[in-house]
């Protein structure tokens, strides 16, 4: 019975085979799907075509890359985002930094507060936070612009560095500082040579991700701005009539440079480790 | 020799103090422009007035009801939108997270990255990108036009599928990692076990691998749905006047209609709807889980 029920060895691997091989299309299938309005992006930062309409091929042309600059509004709207990107991966990582390492290091007292107002502001739909914040400026009559800009990204983007350092403060060891005392270092020595470039990935790696999360955003930064114009916000405005081909060289661009640091980053990470 | 002691004993005080002075300044800026900006709105949403007079604080609960006898449309469509991709992410991703973790070897970390690739391009941009796709006449649904295989009035934009769509596409990798996650962390030699027990295949994934990566699957679902309910660029770039989700109404109700207790209440509404879910989840996995793959 048990002979001719179970199929035998080969039918059983040609069928797990076949099994895993069918994953393997879907995963790939799903893989297309998520890189193919990448793949449009990019093919339409090419496309010969006139004004604003850019919905159809009309021919290989490399003259948005030559005329990238041409919108002086759009170009405006990317100086700004990469602005108050930098400015809020800088401020972020200051005061998230902090927090991370406190996380990582010591049990307090309302820790386990600290924690869940981390949670809550990653948790919250960014509706929500920018909604509120806009409340709290219309009330304290603060006129919207870069700054409250600036200050609400700096909002969002504290949790993410408080993470990313307290995950890596999870294999610090903390004896060493402790051997760095007894040699005789002190408490700002041994925190610059011993835990600084232990806890270095982490901060840049956060910060990397501030810098991302608000070059990026369009909901929080719609409800704040005021008049100040982002990249996202002008793409979002231009969309429904038509986004200009530079949208897509600057995306393109964007995409490459993200590329480029991701990929330093992993070489640094295993030149490090190696 | 009896300097050290003295020394340690002075450290002490401030040692206490030293988690307290690192959180302090990124505590108060959340608490400043996070915690606080969340009760004001409450305050507001309690307001009575209008935009050229002023508002002030009547603690009128009507509005609440008002916003929901108004958009309560719209807040279930959100709700049913956020559900509808949640799921589709769940069909779409988890056999990928699957196939990622048992099944792709050395090569892991580079399915991975493929999967996060989206995330290097502007979340607009990626949503204007399938307007380009998905256009009346673009370069889909063109080319079928012209051979006849579609109506001419045929449209995939302006409907339901094109938001829901959208909401999928963007969240699907806030599914995905966290179903990887877990079973990742499934141990091998469970299913070696379960197989010397005589289980099939589908008895091993249903009994042992399916509920291994159910905390997995939970976290997948809050991440996918909270943002997905509570989010409208897809719903104004893809959508059309019948697919409006609530988010553009809150917008709308601040930026053109200036009625701000009723755009604080649709807010709050919106909020407390998603953070009670998200609470009673994470309480049910333990926050430390969620805010692991969260900040993945």
């Amino acid at each position: 019975m048990t002979t001719t029920a179970t199929p035998s060895r080969t039918v059983r691997r040609r069928r797990a085979v076949r099994r895993g091989s069918g994953l393997r299309l879907w995963t790939w299938l799903v893989i297309g799907w998520l890189l193919l309005p990448i793949a449009v992006m990019i093919l339409f930062g090419f496309n010969d075509t006139s004004g604003k309409v850019n919905f159809t091929w009309q021919g290989f042309t490399l003259t948005w890359y030559e005329h990238l600059f041409a919108i002086p509004n759009l170009t405006d709207a990317l100086l700004n985002s990469l602005g108050i990107g930098l400015v809020v991966a800088v401020v972020a990582t200051l005061l998230g930094t902090p927090i991370g390492m406190a996380l990582g290091r010591y049990r307090f007292r309302g820790r386990g507060s600290v924690d869940l107002l981390l949670f809550a502001a990653i948790a919250a739909p960014e509706i929500a936070l920018g909604a509120a914040l806009l409340s709290l400026f219309i009330i304290l009559g603060v006129p919207r612009g870069y700054g409250t800009v600036v200050v609400a990204h700096v909002a969002f983007c504290i949790p993410y560095v408080a993470i990313t350092v307290r995950a890596r403060m999870a294999g610090y060891d903390p004896t060493l500082e402790e051997a760095a005392r007894d040699l005789g270092a002190g408490p700002w020595t041994a925190f610059r040579l011993v835990t600084l470039p232990m806890l270095l990935p982490g901060v840049v790696s956060g910060a990397l991700l501030c810098f991302a999360l608000s070059v990026d955003d369009y909901v929080i930064t719609s409800f704040n701005a005021g008049r100040t114009v982002t990249f996202p916000l002008w793409v979002y405005s231009a969309a429904r009539t038509g986004v200009p081909p530079q949208v897509n060289v600057m995306g393109t661009l964007i995409f490459a440079a993200g590329l480029l640091v991701a990929g330093a980053n992993v070489l640094l990470a295993r030149r490090r480790a190696g | 020799m009896s300097r050290p002691p003295a020394r340690r004993a002075r450290r002490r005080p401030v040692a206490a103090l030293a988690p307290y002075l690192m959180v302090l300044p990124g505590w108060l800026w959340l608490a400043a422009f996070f915690v606080a900006p969340v009760l004001v709105m409450l305050s507001l949403s309690l307001q009575t007035g209008d935009f050229i007079d002023g508002f002030r604080q009547t603690f009128h609960v009507g509005t609440y009801g008002d916003a929901l006898a108004t958009y309560h449309t719209q807040l279930v469509r959100s709700l049913l939108y956020g559900g509808a991709a949640t799921v589709c992410c769940l069909l779409i991703g988890y056999p990928v997270a699957y196939w990622i973790a048992f099944r792709a070897g050395r090569h892991k970390s580079v399915y991975l990255f493929l999967l996060l690739l989206p995330f290097f391009v502007s979340f607009v941009i990626r949503t204007q990108s399938w307007n380009v796709v998905l256009a009346d006449n673009g370069v889909v649904l063109g080319p079928l036009k012209h051979l006849g295989l579609l109506p001419g009035d045929f449209h995939v934009l302006a409907t339901p599928y094109a938001v829901i769509g959208g909401l999928a596409y963007n969240f699907l990798p806030f599914m995905v990692l966290p179903v990887y996650v877990a079973l990742e962390r499934v141990d091998p030699r469970l299913l070696e076990a379960a197989a010397d027990l005589y289980a099939g295949r589908a008895a091993t994934f249903g009994r042992v691998v399916l509920p291994l990566s159910l905390p997995g699957v939970f976290a997948g679902v809050l991440l996918t749905f909270v943002p997905a309910s509570a989010d409208y660029v897809n719903a104004a770039i893809l959508g059309g006047p019948s697919t409006t989700m609530i988010g553009n109404i809150i917008q709308t109700e601040y930026f053109t209609n200036l009625d701000y207790p009723g755009a604080a209440a649709l807010s709050f509404l919106l909020m407390g709807t998603l953070l009670i879910a998200v609470f009673l989840y994470a309480r049910a996995l333990g926050t430390e889980d969620v805010l692991e793959v969260a900040a993945r």
